[in-house]
């Protein structure tokens, strides 16, 4: 084998193909075989390093550093400087957002030496296209020591004792789940793997398919082994193009070497995955519309039980894991529960990977311990909120979730505490809002998420969501009514008592806990006819302060509807009907005196 | 791949892909590689350790590219940070190089005569 001396990985995940590290890494390919470096330095495609508002982003070993938002350019940049002059390119550098201090390597960085990474052991490390890449890392590992060594009791009661809880949101102890699905009585079972991850803000699932494909199929076949299956499933979104193609790559690879097929490991076992394509719907992430919708009929749940563990994908008992949470399974087995179970907290043991999204510094995908504060989270990996602005609320567990307020930074982020302060843990999504939210219109995008994503099939869910957000439209036009937010509640607690499913069931989440929480805003737009945060636009209005207008007219001039009256060197006037509030002026104003109310 | 022992022979075959990304290398080589490094013939000698190291099929061993050390008149400058020492050494040419990884990095006898100080 060729020894390279640099590895430079290119960051390849959906975030970073979207910003453009394709053209990068092959101007940066270009360069290095122009200057004759090609068989001294690998370039190799990763999936996601987890730090998305800086990509494209490229690591270059063996030093580790971190250069960010990379062109083309930049790259040939680097080839000349770095990799063939050995002189790092310091204004590629990263910045700490909040001591402007340069950083020059991964290591160094809070955001990625404050992790503990567990399920995204290998994204962003390996290349998700090589097989024996993950191989190098003990990829296959554990299902070689599990179908030659251990008994299927031993894997189940080693998931137990891990104290694993599921990832997409319930976290339900998944060592039961396998027990209860081995325990059921019929010749033919199944493995599912759920992928349809579907919360806004939520991509640990599909960073993790397109990062290290390999570890969920090795972990649905170790399920597989350990349930009596030989036959699993992976419902991936038809939005995720890139997970499904490097899934299908990875599962081609894992046949030819033989480590799934007929007679794995010559243990006489025998496994195949097959990837089941979702067209998209929310519903289907919950588990019994997902049986319908892999099963060919249409995506709507069914009462449970009967659970999946006893009758499932075509009647028959089916496991139905997360991806993150299948992504834990190969390191339990190959370091042992007792090691797991030592990270985290009393109930929720382990890591939790966090999609962080919304006001924040650093966007992207952090594994932290269970039991993190939610200010660790957000202050310490996450570099804060930008501009210096305070930090209002966030928003856990998606559109079933509810939102953590200041009173909450130093709240534990486990299952259990979470739910107590009114919000859950869900997939793991996390919208951080600053000062300049508007709590009525994050619980209006919310509701109108889930009313849009609602199959249909049962009442409560159907049309109290439509009912609640037409109040929740009302309110944020300014036409909101004495006992609206009554009407809210009984409403939500109407629907989230008699739904079908866990979508309806949680749909009133977001607006009962901002309700809860930030009341006053509600009563703002009722009653005052304001909007607080200065974003509901009906709501909106912009004056002119006399005490600092000088007469300048530059916002007469740039008023796009002409709505800004006045003469030179005296007070200007903005025209409600005309004004479009489109914001403009106060942009534009050099001094300072338009102001909005 | 049909019994455990095959994994583990292929593993410890790849193992040398990734290992590079893993931490501290044991043994790391810095070649000097400024404009004057390479001037004196730096990309040589940069080249035949980087042979060397991969003939000998030594592991845990990185080879580095640095800017200008500021000793532009020793170029090509190397320094060996290897079995807990570091070592710089002055006017390495390729032929130097070789002997270099053998006589140092592998069988850990530092070649005092190259040995550059102050």
């Amino acid at each position: 084998m060729n020894l390279f001396r640099s590895h430079v990985l290119v960051c390849a995940g959906a975030g970073c193909v979207s910003s453009g590290c394709l053209s990068t890494e092959a101007a940066l390919i270009d360069e290095i075989a122009q200057l004759g470096l090609d068989r001294e330095i690998k370039v190799i495609e990763t999936g996601c390093i987890g730090t998305c508002d800086l990509g494209p982003v490229l690591v270059v070993y063996p030093e580790g550093i971190f250069y960010r938002n990379v062109t083309p350019t930049d790259a040939k940049e680097i080839a000349h400087e770095h990799l063939l002059k050995g002189r790092i390119v310091q204004r590629l550098l990263y910045r700490d957002p909040l001591t402007s201090q340069i950083v020059q390597t991964y290591g160094e960085m809070e955001f990625f030496n404050r992790q503990l990474r567990v399920a995204l052991r290998n994204t962003g490390v390996i290349n998700p296209e090589a097989i024996e890449e993950y191989i190098a890392r003990d990829g296959y590992e554990a299902l070689a020591r599990v179908l030659t060594a251990w008994s299927r009791e031993e894997v189940i009661a080693t998931i137990k004792a891990s104290e694993l809880r599921g990832r997409g949101g319930a976290g339900f102890p998944t060592g039961l789940k396998w027990q209860f699905t081995a325990q059921a009585h019929s010749p033919v079972k199944y493995v599912v793997c759920n992928a349809d991850e579907g919360d806004p803000g939520a991509f640990m699932d599909r960073s993790i398919l397109e990062g290290d494909p390999h570890t969920v199929i090795e972990a649905m076949a170790i399920a597989g082994y350990a349930v009596g299956a030989s036959q699993g499933y992976v419902y991936v979104r038809a939005e995720y193009p890139l997970a499904v193609k490097r899934l299908q790559h990875a599962i081609n690879q894992a046949r030819d070497y033989g480590f799934i097929g007929d007679n794995i490991f010559g243990t006489g076992f025998r496994f195949d995955l097959e990837i089941r394509v979702g067209a998209g719907a929310f519903v289907c992430g919950e588990e019994t519309a997902l049986i319908a919708s892999i099963e060919g009929k249409r995506g709507e749940p069914r009462p449970r039980p009967p659970y999946p563990a006893t009758k499932g994908l075509w009647g028959q008992p089916t496991l139905i894991n997360n991806v993150e949470t299948f992504a834990n399974i190969c390191p339990i087995i190959l370091h042992g529960a007792q090691w797991y179970a030592r990270i985290g907290t009393e109930k929720s043991k382990g890591t939790k990977v966090f999609a962080v999204a919304g006001n924040i510094n650093n966007t992207g995908l952090v594994e932290v311990p269970m039991g993190i504060t939610l200010r660790q989270l957000v202050f310490d990996v996450c570099g804060g909120i930008p501009g210096g602005k305070e930090f209002k609320a966030a928003q856990t567990g998606g559109p079933s979730g509810g939102c953590l307020t200041k009173e909450h930074l130093e709240i534990s982020m486990e299952y259990e505490s979470l739910l107590q302060a009114g919000s859950m843990m869900g997939s793991g999504g996390l919208i951080v809002m600053d000062e300049d939210a508007c709590m009525v219109d994050m619980a209006r995008f919310f509701l109108d998420f889930t009313r849009d994503e609602s199959c249909g099939k049962c009442t409560p869910c159907r049309i109290g969501t439509k009912r609640m957000l037409e109040i929740l439209d009302r309110i944020t036009a300014g036409e909101g009514r004495e006992g609206d937010i009554d009407a809210l509640l009984v409403l939500a607690e109407n629907i989230k008592s008699t739904s079908l499913c866990g979508l309806g069931q949680s749909a009133p989440n977001p607006v009962l806990s901002m309700l809860k929480q930030f009341r006053a805003e509600y009563e703002a737009h009722i009653y005052a006819q304001r909007c607080p945060a200065g974003v509901c636009q009906a709501l909106l209005n912009f004056n002119i302060v006399p005490e600092k207008c000088r007469g300048c007219g530059l916002c007469a001039r740039v008023c796009p509807t002409a709505a800004i009256k006045g003469k030179p060197k005296e007070l200007y006037r903005i025209e409600r009907q005309k004004c479009v509030k489109c914001g403009v002026c106060l942009e534009k104003c050099p001094f300072g005196a338009i102001v909005r109310a | 791949m049909k019994t455990v022992d095959e994994l583990r022979k292929l593993r410890e075959q790849v193992r040398d892909m990734t290992k590079l990304r893993e931490g501290e290398q044991e043994v790391r080589i810095v070649v000097a590689m400024g404009t004057c490094g390479i001037a004196a013939g730096a990309r040589e000698t940069l080249n035949a350790m980087m042979q060397e190291v991969a003939a000998r099929g030594l592991t845990g061993v990185s080879v580095t590219p640095v800017g200008c050390m500021g000793l532009c008149e020793r170029e090509p400058l190397v320094e060996v940070n290897a079995h807990g020492g570091r070592t710089l050494y002055a006017h390495v040419n390729a032929e130097k190089a070789r002997r270099i990884v053998c006589e140092h990095v592998e069988a850990g006898r530092v070649i005092e005569a190259w040995v550059t100080r102050n």
